[in-house]
């Protein structure tokens, strides 16, 4: 294998439509070991990204030595991203979290589990024999954990405290996913499937560096670009990207704008007959509202909006509607900016207007960018119900009652769950009193940091951290949880397309690090949560145990586990669910028969305003008799909440880089990707440096109303008007640098209005020069 | 013929719910989305305002004086905190109701006189006005819990 640092997506392997994609293994092993020196190669998949690429841990004394991709998985046919190839090594990383740490004063100090929960326990009993105490205690979750974490911690959640204050760090990531597809299709679920990629003849991808996020789908992108037959390829995205350079078709549209592109792209395919009418007048909703929303936006008001010449839009939509086998991707670039879900409705509208869903290389991917998101979505740990319930459907509720043999009454669907920007903002307010966060970095990864860091050290808020690592968060936290994590725990996993995998463990924890669901199932021992029979509320006690739960919870849901078990995912080449009884190899595309999830009585909303976010009622979805069409949802375009100003006269955009994930916590810990991209910053346009006096290296300082960073200027490669810093850097490795350098102390609170994700791409800033760097 | 009367009774209802929009985004500040969608609705009701003046100058010839009853005084500036919110909430929402039924009345008001420039602008403006009362009330089922329970 060749240095993935020098050479990340590797060599190609060309392939033309409707072949298969070979196989490519990848193996990365400690220097000095050859494959024959692994003892055990024990079945995972891959933690640092979405894609859920299959791979084996290499194992030998004990440790950790390395990986090798699996060469019969479906995703990645043996393939590995370099944050794979070198991330691992963080497992072995000398400052892991080994004991339970407390509060005292200013200091953290080792203690035993005993004390630890002890302490958490006593808290959540005080809150709880108060009035409204299911309101005091929210969980701040993660897009890390395994599927059966999560399932667990969404009964304590809703059935043993009966909190709605449950979201996570995937409201960051993937919100606007699942958001969009529950719009349009009825219910969440990923309609189309990486092997689109092998058909298709076209591929767009919005808002979305594929080629840093999911590395491996951008082999198999790449692959087929390299072959006979290629896919024509559109990119929309402000940056020139990897992907941007590859494409055929680049449009580089102000931030923000991206629905009054996409209206434009609507009205063309509209204005030049590039849908297919019996299609959509069978199995879509919506063509004349979107007909009149959409009018308006001729190539040339496009133009004046998004600065997108007008031959540049046509162009693309040539692209789109002349393609037969079109699949599109959806990423950050919509998702955290301007009208999210009503872009992400948007795209999808796209694929409904031309018919292209439910076969080979016609698919829609709205990514996630987390691996296990998709699991926080299904199981409800993100707030949402289990399996994709209606929380305004009572029948639905009663469902879950039976389920977990509790009163209907305990299970919170008064309104919509709380997300997560609310839930800072309740504890913000001291009416949250304990705020427990799993496996994630919210003093780096939140917009505002300032706010979050005053948030976190308030007084009368008990932080619960359960962690790896001593990170930012951690350290401000009064309870400190070490856990363990891939590779020492046991579970199940899918990716952005329904991939499901069974990571096993290979390896113990270190010291008296814990799995995440043993400390949930030990809090909710200690908590004594009981059904309506007093028996205990969890009534699992492993991992392959809350599984089988979890697929009770989804059986007859869109989301069907019920033909999968621990025993059935054990080298698997991956999954897709629904997997029953009558898909027992899985299902590899949603909606094949151009039949929607929107049946009111299984649907998983009845619909949002998406100017608003104001929820439709039972009765005004029914009259609109969906019967499994789907929606064909339409919006003007609106100015983003923070423009360009006098004193802020730039736009900032925070993103990443294809050598770190997230805040660094492991990537960071991994010597050949932390070396790869050691550290912050500052892109800017070529002409807007010069203007501003700024060369290549020098150190400038980047100022929004809401703080201040410092970084080294990167020129090139962005539109002008615009900066773009990679979000990944925190403190806890500045080594006595105290210059503020994480993108988020700039960042704006806002979100959007139906998916709740905040918009990280969108803050007015100003640059200055600093002078050189030293 | 009234219907003057009940043009400037929306017209000022749809100022005033401006105003009260643009109060409580201030006095809310730190509830983002508070923040940042008032300021939106509050654009919505300028322009609904704005495109009412025109039927205004064209029935104000025939209108009686304006009845002094009609007028509302709901809103008497933000209130603090998770309460107080909640409150103001439901003032903008009373405040929005007043405005969804004069939509009504005149849109009916509107056919009767056969002026189909004021249906078209009523079939326009009702239906935002509408979704800012179920935006308002589905925020306050949001916040009621937790301001009167937990708070």
């Amino acid at each position: 294998m060749t240095d993935r640092i020098e050479d990340p997506w590797g060599s190609r392997t060309p392939y033309g439509r409707g072949e298969r994609w070979a196989e490519r293994v990848d193996v990365h092993l400690e220097p000095g070991l050859a494959e024959h020196d692994v003892e055990r190669w024990v079945p995972s998949a891959s933690l640092l990204h979405s894609n859920g690429d299959g791979i084996d841990i290499a194992v030998r004394h004990g440790r950790i030595v390395g990986v090798r991709g699996r060469a019969a998985d479906r995703v990645n046919r043996g393939r590995l991203d370099p944050k794979d190839v070198y991330g691992w090594q963080a497992n072995n990383a000398p400052d892991r979290l080994t004991r339970p740490l407390v509060r005292d004063g200013e200091r953290l100090v080792e203690c035993d589990w005993e004390t630890a929960m002890g302490r958490i326990v006593g808290r959540s009993q005080a809150l709880l024999d108060r009035p409204g105490g299911w309101g005091r205690i929210g969980f701040y979750t993660s897009g890390q954990l395994f599927l059966e974490e999560y399932y667990t911690l969404a009964v304590i959640g809703k059935a043993g405290i009966g909190t709605p204050h449950m979201d996570g760090n995937t409201r960051l990531c993937t919100a606007t996913a699942g958001s969009a597809l529950k719009a349009s299709f009825g219910s969440d679920g990923q309609p189309g499937s990486y092997a689109d990629i092998d058909h298709c003849d076209a591929i767009a991808l919005y808002g979305h560096d594929v080629a840093a996020t999911q590395a491996v789908l951008w082999m198999r992108m790449l692959d087929r670009r390299r072959g006979p037959d290629p896919p024509r390829m559109l990119c929309v995205d402000p940056r020139t990207t990897v992907v941007a350079r590859e494409a055929d078709l680049h449009l580089a549209p102000r931030p923000g704008t991206n629905l009054s592109l996409l209206n434009g792209l609507q009205r063309e395919l509209l204005q030049r007959g590039w849908i297919d009418e019996p299609w959509v007048r069978a199995h879509a909703l919506g063509l004349a509202e979107l007909e009149r929303v959409v009018a308006p936006y001729t190539p040339e008001r496009v133009a004046g909006i998004c600065d997108v010449a007008p031959a540049e839009l046509t162009a693309a939509a040539e692209l789109i509607g002349t393609a037969e086998r079109l699949v599109s991707t959806v990423l950050q670039g919509v998702y955290q900016s301007n009208q999210a879900t009503a872009a992400g409705c948007a795209v999808n509208n796209l694929h409904l207007l031309r018919g292209m869903l439910g076969r080979p290389g016609a698919g829609v991917l709205q990514m996630n960018g987390q691996p296990t998101a998709q699991n926080t979505r299904e199981t409800g740990a993100d707030g949402d119900l289990p399996g994709f319930r209606n929380w305004e459907n009572p029948e639905h509720i009663r469902e879950l009652a039976e389920l977990w043999n509790v009163d209907a009454e305990v299970i919170p669907h008064w309104s919509p769950p709380t997300h997560a920007m609310q839930l800072w903002r309740y504890a913000e307010q001291g009416t949250i009193e304990l705020l427990w966060i799993s496996a994630t970095n919210p003093a780096v990864s939140l917009p505002d940091l300032a706010r979050i860091r005053r948030i976190l050290e308030r007084d009368g808020l008990m932080v619960v951290v359960q962690d790896l690592f001593m990170t930012e968060t951690a350290e401000l936290a009064d309870v400190v949880l070490p856990a363990a994590t891939w590779g020492e725990k046991t579970g199940a996993f899918t990716n952005a397309d329904r991939t499901v995998h069974l990571s096993e463990r290979a390896v113990a924890p270190p010291g008296d690090a814990r799995a995440d669901l043993d400390i949930f199932l030990d809090y909710a021992r200690r908590m004594d949560f009981r059904d309506r029979d007093g028996e205990p509320l969890i009534a699992w006690s492993d991992a392959a145990g809350a599984f089988e739960a979890w697929t009770a919870c989804s059986q007859g849901r869109p989301c069907d586990y019920s033909g999968l078990s621990h025993a059935r995912l054990r080298d698997a080449p991956g999954i897709q669910w629904p997997c029953t009884a009558e898909a027992p190899d899985g299902t590899e595309r949603l909606y094949a028969d151009g039949s929607f999830g929107t049946d009111p009585d299984a649907a998983e909303t009845y619909g949002q305003d998406l100017v608003t976010g104001a929820p439709a009622s039972a009765d005004e979805y029914r009259a609109k008799e969906p019967g499994g069409r789907a929606f064909l949802h339409a919006a003007a375009y609106h100015p983003s909440p923070e423009v360009p100003s006098d004193a802020f006269p730039f736009l900032l955009t925070t993103g990443r880089t294809l050598f770190h994930f997230h805040t660094r916590t492991k990537t960071g810990r991994a010597p050949e990707l932390q070396a790869a991209a050691p550290g912050v910053w500052v892109e800017l346009n070529a002409g807007d440096a010069e203007a501003a006096g700024v060369a290549e290296g020098d150190l400038v300082r980047v100022r929004s109303p809401r703080g201040t960073i410092e970084g080294p200027a990167r020129l090139g490669g962005i539109r002008p008007g615009l900066v773009f810093v990679p979000f990944h850097y925190g403190y806890w490795d500045a080594d006595g640098d105290t210059r503020p350098r994480a993108a988020n102390e700039l960042t704006i609170t806002s979100w959007d209005p139906v998916s709740k994700q905040p918009m990280f791409k969108l803050a007015a800033v100003a640059v200055e020069r600093v002078g050189q760097c030293s | 013929m009234q219907l003057a009367h009940y043009l400037g009774l929306l017209h000022a209802a749809q100022v005033r719910l401006a105003e009260a929009f643009r109060e409580v985004r201030a006095g809310h500040a730190d509830e983002a989305d508070v923040f940042h969608l008032c300021e939106r609705l509050a654009a919505q009701c300028d322009a609904h305002a704005e495109q009412l003046a025109p039927f205004a100058r064209r029935y104000g010839e025939a209108a009686d004086d304006e009845p002094e009853r009609l007028h509302s005084a709901i809103f008497q500036g933000a209130r603090d905190g998770p309460l107080g919110l909640l409150r103001d909430l439901q003032d903008l929402y009373l405040m929005a109701a007043e405005c969804d039924i004069a939509w009504t009345v005149v849109g009916q008001a509107a056919q009767g006189i056969r002026d189909g420039d004021l249906v078209a602008v009523v079939q326009l403006c009702e239906g935002e006005t509408a979704m800012q009362v179920k935006w308002i009330r589905s925020r306050m089922k949001e916040a009621a819990p937790q301001a009167l329970v937990v708070a």
